[in-house]
């Protein structure tokens, strides 16, 4: 009886006092915000560096093999202070515009890799068959290679996303308050560990089950296709 | 209508083709035999420069098309190809196979691309399957479809890589029926081809590919029944 009392007091401390859940509230929409946007940019980023990789031209090779390399080489947490604290220091844009412009800057390197082997797995007589109809290298690349390598790395892709969202979790490095700064606010004011450090868990849980769910459907709309 | 001249082309440092000269005239039916590796395939993907040729010149309607600058996807819309591995679109239905380049290209709009391909489907016998995937078609369907693909751009040349070498051994009657009748229909058409019945029944012209050059020319009863080159000779021997 006793445990549940300690129980339901720290979740009243926690959660109900001072309307303490609204912090956390504020903190899954930071999150979504930062995350979705972040997703969006890095798949336009991600995608112009795969061209790159791909591309016949030395410069443009160069240009993408150096920023995945950087992006893949440092920290994200190091890259999201870079780009916060020097690059946009000047810049007085929201905080959040700033993280997710950092993670969709470090997510288009993971995806660009990511793209660059969907195209690649592509055979390459679906690129002729498209030439020899009288397509031009960009027509084969939109209607014929991209929606079959779409299909091929969507779980890679899946994947990549679900990483992206977890790690916004620190951005509480540069003072945005997400789910897991929220729950940091709380731990600190609370004294209390468990209830905050669960409720952040279950959040993020939450949250990527709910995305996978979804994208779940979507994966099988696309393998519409293979159905014999 | 294709002219070709001392087409050399190279992979590297090997040779494949070495000096081809041939002259494809409207309406020929031109079989290309020979033994692997004799640059048969490589010769007719140089055609619509599926290839990028080393040396030498083609041309199609009077064009040299082997020229710098010359817009080669205007070119490639007049000759149709059909590959070995059939390539068909596996994320589109075989109707949009055969509606998308024409449609792409704003050669016809998207009803007139439909009822083409309809008709062209009814044409290779496969109207039921306008609304399937690729995967759900036989080896033998699909290269029917790989077929009514191309003709959807109304080529004036056909080109055939190896038609029925990926196919069980069932099927190469219904493909090679579809590419007979369209030879009688008038087309040009260039197969490579190790069917020698179909290039003897078939084909107005036969040419014997070696080492890179076309060593023997000559009608179907030329070459099958009185070969004059050895190399000629010797590859009939193994294969009839």
């Amino acid at each position: 009886m006793e445990f549940f009392a300690t129980i339901s007091e720290q979740f009243y401390k926690c959660f109900i006092k001072d309307d303490r859940y609204k912090l956390l509230l504020g903190g899954i929409g930071v999150t979504l915000k930062v995350s979705l946007v972040a997703i969006v940019l890095g798949i336009i980023i991600g995608f112009f560096i795969a061209v790159c990789n791909l591309s016949k031209k030395k410069v443009l090779r160069g240009i993408g093999l150096v920023y995945t390399d950087v992006i893949r080489g440092t920290p994200s947490v190091t890259q999201l202070m870079l780009i916060y604290f020097v690059a946009f220091a000047a810049v007085q844009w929201d905080k959040w515009i700033i993280c997710a412009i950092a993670f969709g800057i470090n997510s288009g390197g993971y995806v660009a890799e990511v793209i660059r082997a969907g195209i690649l797995s592509i055979d390459k007589g679906q690129t002729e068959a498209g030439r020899s109809l009288g397509l031009n290298g960009r027509q084969t690349m939109t209607h014929i290679i991209l929606p079959q390598a779409i299909k091929n790395i969507f779980p890679a892709l899946v994947n990549e996303f679900i990483v992206l969202i977890k790690e916004t979790a620190i951005v509480g490095y540069v003072g945005l308050v997400d789910i897991q700064k929220a729950g940091d606010f709380i731990k600190s004011t609370t004294f209390l560990a468990f209830m905050p450090l669960l409720a952040t868990a279950i959040i993020y849980y939450v949250i990527i089950k709910i995305l996978n769910i979804g994208l779940k459907r979507i994966e099988k709309k696309l393998r519409q296709s293979e159905i014999r | 209508m294709i002219k070709i001249y001392n087409l050399k082309k190279n992979f590297n440092d090997l040779e494949v083709l070495k000096g081809v000269s041939e002259h494809i005239r409207p309406g020929e039916v031109v079989s290309v035999i020979g033994p692997s590796g004799s640059g048969k395939s490589t010769f007719l993907r140089c055609i619509n420069l599926l290839e990028e040729v080393t040396e030498g010149e083609i041309y199609v309607d009077e064009e040299l098309i082997t020229a710098p600058g010359v817009d080669i996807n205007l070119i490639r819309q007049k000759m149709g190809m059909v590959f070995q591995q059939f390539n068909l679109f596996p994320h589109l239905k075989i109707i949009d196979n055969i509606t998308l380049a024409p449609v792409l290209l704003k050669k016809m709009t998207k009803e007139e691309a439909k009822a083409k391909a309809l008709e062209l489907l009814a044409r290779v016998g496969l109207s039921d399957k306008a609304d399937s995937y690729p995967a759900s078609l036989s080896g033998g369907q699909k290269q029917r479809v790989a077929i009514a693909r191309a003709l959807a751009m109304n080529p004036e040349i056909m080109l055939f890589d190896e038609p029925t070498s990926a196919l069980d051994p069932e099927m190469v009657g219904e493909v090679l029926d579809v590419i007979k009748s369209l030879a009688e229909s008038g087309m040009t058409m260039v197969v490579v081809t190790h069917e020698m019945g179909f290039a003897r029944e078939v084909s107005s012209r036969v040419l014997f590919m070696d080492q890179g050059i076309i060593m023997e020319s000559g009608t179907p009863a030329e070459i099958f029944d009185n070969p004059q080159n050895e190399r000629t000779k010797l590859f009939l021997s193994k294969v009839l």
